[in-house]
């Protein structure tokens, strides 16, 4: 502003004789409050791009660019540190052809429905006992979401300690109940299953209060009504509570769905020492760990794009069939 | 619980007028959130604090043991007396005073400059009129479900060819503003700030810059302080790039956990678990000061979404 407020003042040759006014000050004549309003109209054009500049400059550098160059990539050979080699659809041929693709691919579906289902399902049971007036209401709240405190390292190294099969307290637990030695480690289901119970501690409480935050904008007489209908608390549950917060739970649905995609922490660190190809035998490798392994272990950063643009094809066609989903919902409620 | 407000329900039509005006605010609060907790609620909410809390106690108990106590059942349930030994062991094993500092060195930007970046863009998305607003807010709100996973390895080469490997700028620069700051900043700031309020400073000749330190950051306050701390969390919970991009000798505690647990052939698993304690009390001491904000930040973050 105040470089172009010069500007006119060195274009147009100064009063002779009078004392040179300073520029950009408050409530001067004609010519420069001329200049002002169109500096004032600039100001609140311009600034609106500038405001959201920073994040689209950033999204630029570190999200799109890489975004499309990984795509390339995944077409060339390339190892760390190498020269790319234009390879055409290799990358995605071999991986077609790998079992061990396959087995991530099919890991990554199954660790996902298992972290996210039951996940998501007593997030929306405890937000309901959350929005009860109870006692020390703040401090189940707080309680509730502590484990989102925790880092997926931190909270993975604790949980291996208690599903260790031969010392953890999970199974000790579990024979006091009568049920043996159960393989958390080795065998594939119980080791899937401890990893989603990982996922699952550290993010239900912060759902929950997602969910409860919906629901305590829910209007009272939508209730109120359900109540002169003769509804019980459950239907009340069923066919108020859920429908008005319907919104919320697409958002927690396509939010987790993104983030069990991505599964990487948990088994690395579940696996220890045999975490990058998720156990002995790839019983929880997950995709993310199979570009990892393909990537830094292998060097092989052509393969690695192209397991990275088949988890963006995926969370594409995951992302459709859940459009398709809520509209066709939609269009069933709004008929 | 349906028990308790049943009669109220049904009894409430037949009654005078004023208790008719009076029942449908009780039934209102009956599913709707205003009423009581019965036993099973106070049950079923123990449990799930218990599940919830029961991990992080056993962090401490574990990282108060030794190894041996650890693999011999029945696990001890109690704290024991090896916490200051196992925290030695820990920080000969990794410069954890490095970790930590370095993990609040890169948590402390991220947060900073993703609050500042976040109130400026959700300003300008919530209160400012320009061409293209709507199709931008859906592209930031889009980019929010693009995995690191696909920006990963083109980032490595580029850190590579400028020799960041290991450094913290590396896993600083890429998020230095989030999607998710931007549309938690819009929702905030298109309820809480009253366009009026902009108009005035205009008027009185307030250039645009002005209207945001004086307009906007007052008003932004509360929700810049709960996102700084979100993403506060976010950022030293972060893994899978700082895996990536750092190294054990220059790491985030994330990190040097992730050292601490592979690696050696040797474990020691109380020695591990301390480790893990370290990484996490920082954020739990937080939490126990600012739980309530930190609560209510998510829900107001939520509630408009």
């Amino acid at each position: 502003m105040a470089t172009s407020v010069r500007a006119t003042s060195d274009g147009s040759p100064p009063p002779s004789g009078a004392v040179p006014r300073p520029p950009g000050r408050r409530g001067t004549p004609a010519s420069p409050s001329g200049w002002r309003s169109r500096l004032y109209r600039l100001d609140t054009k311009a600034s609106p791009y500038a405001y959201i500049a920073p994040f689209f400059l950033c999204f630029a550098a570190f999200g799109l660019f890489p975004l499309i160059y990984t795509g390339w990539l995944s077409l060339n050979e390339v190892q760390l540190g190498g020269h790319a080699k234009w390879v055409g659809f290799h990358n995605y041929t071999s991986l077609w052809d790998n079992e061990f693709f396959w087995k991530a691919l099919r890991n990554t579906f199954t660790l996902g429905v298992i972290s996210t289902v039951p996940q998501l399902l007593m997030a929306l049971g405890l937000a309901h006992l959350l929005n009860y007036q109870l006692r020390a209401r703040g401090f189940f709240r707080v309680a509730v979401l502590a484990p989102y405190a925790t880092s997926i390292a931190a909270a993975s190294l604790v949980f291996v300690q208690l599903f260790n099969p031969d010392y953890g307290m999970i199974n000790q637990l579990l024979g006091h109940l009568g049920i043996g030695h159960v393989q958390w480690a080795s065998s594939k289901w119980p080791a899937q299953i401890a990893i989603s119970t990982i996922v699952t501690w550290r993010w239900t409480g912060y759902n929950a209060l997602i969910y409860l935050a919906a629901m305590q904008a829910v209007p009272a007489d939508l209730y109120e009504a359900a109540a002169l209908d003769g509804a019980s608390r459950w239907r009340q549950f069923i066919n108020v509570t859920i429908p008005s917060i319907r919104p919320t739970i697409f958002f927690t649905i396509i939010v987790s769905t993104i983030g069990a995609t991505q599964l990487f922490g948990e088994p690395l660190i579940y696996g220890g020492g045999v975490g990058v190809t998720g156990g002995t035998d790839h019983q929880y490798q997950t995709l993310s760990l199979y570009m990892y392994d393909k990537g830094w272990q292998v060097g092989e950063l052509g393969q690695a794009s192209a397991v990275a643009w088949v988890m963006l094809l995926i969370l594409l066609l995951i992302g459709a069939v859940q459009l398709l989903f809520i509209r066709s919902n939609r269009r069933k409620l709004g008929g | 619980m349906a028990q308790i407000t049943e009669p109220v329900m049904s009894a409430g039509p037949r009654h005078s007028s004023t208790q008719q005006r009076r029942a449908p605010r009780l039934r209102a609060g009956g599913a709707g959130g205003q009423s009581k907790g019965g036993p099973l609620a106070y049950l079923f909410l123990i449990v799930a604090t218990l599940v919830s809390l029961f991990p992080l106690y056993w962090t401490v108990v574990a990282a108060s043991r030794t190894d041996t106590e650890l693999v011999t059942p029945p696990t001890p349930l109690l704290p024991g007396s090896h916490l200051i030994d196992n925290l030695k062991i820990v920080w000969d094993q990794v410069d954890m005073t490095k970790a930590l500092i370095n993990s609040t060195i890169v948590a402390g930007c991220v947060a900073l400059s993703t609050v500042l970046f976040s109130t400026l863009a959700g300003f300008a998305f919530a209160k400012l009129k320009f061409r293209g607003r709507n199709a931008l807010l859906t592209i930031v709100v889009a980019t929010m479900t693009i995995p690191p996973q696909l920006t990963v390895i083109p980032l490595y080469q580029i850190i590579t060819n400028v020799g960041w490997v290991g450094h913290l700028q590396s896993v600083i620069l890429p998020s230095l503003v989030a999607a998710f700051g931007v549309f938690f900043m819009r929702q905030f700031l298109s309820e809480a700030l009253p366009i009026e309020l902009i108009e005035a400073a205009r008027v009185d000749g307030a250039h645009s810059l002005r209207i945001i330190w004086s307009v906007v950051f007052p008003v932004a306050r509360p929700a810049m302080a709960v996102l700084g701390m979100l993403v506060f969390v976010q950022s030293w919970n972060d893994f899978f790039w700082p895996f990536i991009a750092l190294s054990q000798q220059n790491p985030t505690v994330q990190v040097a956990l992730a050292g601490v647990g592979s690696g050696n052939h040797q474990i020691d698993h109380a020695v591990v678990v301390c480790a893990a304690l370290v990484a996490t009390l920082p954020l739990l001491l937080v939490f126990a000061v600012l739980g309530r904000q930190i609560v209510s930040g998510i829900t107001a973050g939520a509630v408009k979404s």
